[in-house]
């Protein structure tokens, strides 16, 4: 065991931190709403992609720096460090392109990866529907062949959760193409043009009051034959490639995040008298608890890791810190509630946005309730529940 | 011992349940957060049926019932999020009641019962309260201070600036008295703060009523993987946790309410169990029905969200748990020792 960075790694640390020093975005913008703080992450994506930093897990042939695992851990830590915006194309680098090495062809690797690269191209995802959530196979959205023309999908469905919808050229889509085969296997996936009026976007309001996501009418889009990634049929294996991307590099960054938030925390506290010993109003248990927490999760991300480098899977980590880090945000919010008091329950200031967005943590990406499956089902091998699949 | 409320207890909770369905349907407390407005035409129907002075001295022009009966009323109104200040009114009302000289009773109190002037209760630090539910509309604001002093203010004796907090189903704003304004209250504070602290426990326990409804409701319905989602033990058991915490909210708010008016000596012990057990109940049994609902619980349609947002408001209003079981702890010692002592 070394709890130390080798010398690459090191290295690689503090150029991109000297980078980041001395190329910082621009101020992110007070006004302009939503299409100017995108805006804003799109010219922070060029910059990076310009100096070969919007990607550096990409392997070198692909535009990236052939980073390891840890290297891209270390990038999306100083990311968070630095407290600077992720590259506008998240789901295009994290999940796009990954899923595309895997299981595009050439052409499609040709035509697509280096648009996502330089963010020229946006893309965002269309797997989650009103009725399929926790159990995504069930998903109904249907494609179907055009008879007139055979080398053409129509689809039509709905889907809800697409971030990023109205500045996306591609959608990550997920189809059934066979009523009548076993649920996982009637699925397709494709990359659906957003550009076309047979795909409508709606905002989605939630509880913050803002809308980060938005919901897609979809009524007999055409997507090319061209733009089946992974073969007909083969819809479920490629959805859990991008599946398990989403967790990989955006953890390190949000590990970061709940970090700095409860470094505030702490400074808060001691500036309002709340951590003296044992006094009544003392929050120092609760605050260090959190710290333990913290540091738990930063440790277990490292450790899965490990275990992916030397065995080349990873271990139960993955879930584990996906689920300790959503409870953990919303301990630490709630706790702010009272620590900071009437300014953390006001609109817009930054603690009451923190407080309602981490109540979605537990449900984003897999609710804690189906994480607690996988763990108990995969990890510790315990009987299913049989249910109808 | 009966737990059981009296006929007319339970009438007035039937017909406040029934009345509210359908003034304050979700559509219309929707509306009213958006455009963050008090609903005044269900205020002056409430008023007409009497209940702001349901606690109220009939000599004051109230119904003088007790605390029990407007436990109820309050339960009623924070399970249906009604946009209007009724908790506030009766809080001041409360402090004028047991603070406030027979002067400041006959200037204040028939016009908070009647609903023609509605109020407002802040808890000061250095002069200045923090988001004070119902001041903007309020006719009479009073400020406490180190749970001990308090001053009445009339609305052109206070600075009142409107601050949007995150549950807009009601308004809030920061307070302060504007130079000498005011008048001291010099009767018990304690009393008031105490009984504004069950009024508040009993929103809080009809928050949790609602939250647990709505949650057990969708959860029969909801199906993932071919069966209701509530069939799922994680799930189930999530909803029975709901409840449990539901009830010792409601178990300790009911107690604190008839000790108010059976056994005041109680009062301070219990209304400080009662605020703790609801603070914490709410805060949790709405984050849990977010989490039942799934995705659909985080968007602003599902209505979830005023549930927790209300909770929060309400968990922090005259002190969070912590700082009553705080309380708690010292008012044992003290039994304790007395007892040891006697
Ligand atoms: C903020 C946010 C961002 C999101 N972003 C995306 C995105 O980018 N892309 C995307 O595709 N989707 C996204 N989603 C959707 C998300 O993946 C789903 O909301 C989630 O998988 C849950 O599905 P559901 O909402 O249908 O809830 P349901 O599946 O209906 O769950 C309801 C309740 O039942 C429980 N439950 C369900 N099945 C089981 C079971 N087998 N055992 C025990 N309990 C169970 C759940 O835990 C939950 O408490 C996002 C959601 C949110 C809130």
């Amino acid at each position: 065991m070394d709890l130390t960075f080798s010398p690459k790694e090191t290295a690689f640390r503090d150029e991109l931190r000297a980078w980041l020093a001395d190329n910082p975005p621009d101020p992110e913008p007070t006004d302009g709403g939503e299409d100017a703080h995108y805006a804003w992450r799109r010219d922070w994506q060029r910059r990076l992609y310009d100096a070969g930093w919007a990607a550096p897990s990409w392997p070198t042939e692909y535009g990236g720096r052939g980073a390891t695992p840890s290297e891209s851990a270390i990038y999306f830590e100083e990311i968070g460090r630095a407290r600077v915006p992720l590259a506008a194309n998240t789901l295009g680098l994290l999940l796009g392109g990954p899923t595309l090495m895997v299981w595009g062809t050439d052409e499609q690797k040709e035509r697509y990866l280096a648009p996502i690269l330089s963010g020229e191209e946006i893309w965002c995802q269309g797997f989650s529907e009103p009725d399929a959530g926790s159990d995504l196979a069930s998903l109904k959205t249907r494609a179907v062949r055009d008879p007139a023309h055979p080398d053409e999908w129509v689809v039509t469905g709905q889907k809800v959760w697409t971030s990023g919808a109205q500045y996306s050229k591609w959608c990550m889509l997920v189809a059934r193409t066979d009523q009548e085969a076993a649920k996982h296997k009637g699925l397709t996936y494709f990359l659906m043009d957003m550009e076309q009026d047979a795909v409508q976007i709606r905002p989605l309001r939630q509880i913050t009051g803002e809308a980060e996501f938005n919901e897609l009418f979809i009524e007999e889009a055409r997507i090319p034959d061209a733009n089946v990634v992974g073969g007909v049929g083969n819809g479920w294996k490629v959805a859990l490639t991008t599946l398990m991307n989403e967790r990989a590099g955006l953890g390190f960054a949000l590990q970061i995040r709940l970090r700095q938030l409860l470094d505030d925390l702490i400074a808060a506290a001691a500036e309002r008298g709340l951590l003296e010993n044992g006094g009544a109003g003392s929050y120092s248990d609760a605050l260090a608890e959190l710290h333990v927490r913290c540091e738990s999760i930063r440790l277990l991300a490292w450790k899965g890791l490990t275990d992916a480098e030397r065995y080349g899977q990873p271990g139960p980590e993955g879930s584990l810190v996906k689920w300790l880090w959503s409870d953990t945000n919303q301990r630490l919010t709630e706790l702010a509630a009272e620590i900071i008091g009437p300014e953390a329950l006001t609109m817009g200031t930054s603690w009451s946005y923190e407080l309602l967005r981490a109540r979605g943590n537990t449900i984003e990406g897999g609710t804690t309730e189906v994480l607690k499956n996988i763990v108990a089902e995969r990890v510790l091998g315990l009987p299913r529940l049989k249910v109808a699949v | 011992m009966d737990f059981g409320l009296s006929d007319d207890q339970r009438d007035i909770q039937r017909t406040a349940r029934d009345l509210l369905a359908e003034r304050a349907r979700p559509e219309r407390v929707r509306e009213h957060a958006e455009a963050r407005t008090v609903d005044q035409a269900l205020w002056r129907e409430l008023s007409e049926l009497g209940w702001p002075g349901i606690a109220v001295a009939e000599d004051h022009g109230g119904q003088g019932l007790g605390r029990i009966e407007l436990s109820i009323l309050c339960e009623e109104l924070g399970r249906s999020l009604a946009p209007v200040p009724f908790l506030p009114s009766v809080m001041a009302a409360t402090l004028i009641e047991h603070a406030g000289s027979p002067e400041q009773r006959d200037r204040w109190l028939p016009a908070l019962a009647a609903g023609d002037a509605t109020g407002a209760l802040g808890v000061a630090v250095d002069g200045t309260a923090e988001l004070v539910i119902g001041a903007v509309e309020a006719g009479v604001i009073v400020l406490v201070e180190d749970d001990r002093t308090a001053r009445l203010l009339g609305a052109d004796e206070a600075e009142v600036t409107p601050v949007a907090s995150i549950d807009p189903t009601r308004s809030t704003a920061r307070v302060g008295a504007i130079a000498d304004g005011g008048e001291p209250l010099t009767g018990d504070v304690s009393a008031g703060i105490d009984r504004s602290l069950v009024a508040v426990s009993s929103e809080l326990v009809g928050v949790c009523d609602r939250a647990l409804e709505m949650t057990v409701a969708y959860v029969k319905e909801r199906k993932q993987f071919g069966v209701p989602v509530g069939a799922y033990q994680a799930v189930s058991h999530r909803c029975a946790q709901m409840l449990l915490e539901t009830e010792k909210a409601r178990a300790t708010a009911a107690f604190a309410a008839w000790t108010a008016d059976a056994e005041p000596d109680r009062l301070p012990e219990a209304s400080a169990m009662a605020k703790a057990a609801a603070s914490d109940a709410a805060r949790e049994v709405t984050a849990s029905a977010i989490q039942a609902h799934g995705g659909i619980g985080f968007t602003w349609e599902a209505d979830v969200h005023w549930l927790y947002k209300r909770a929060q408001l309400d968990a922090a209003l005259l002190g969070g748990a912590k700082r009553h079981r705080a309380q708690l702890a010292v008012i044992l010692a003290e039994q304790l020792q007395a007892s040891a002592t006697a």
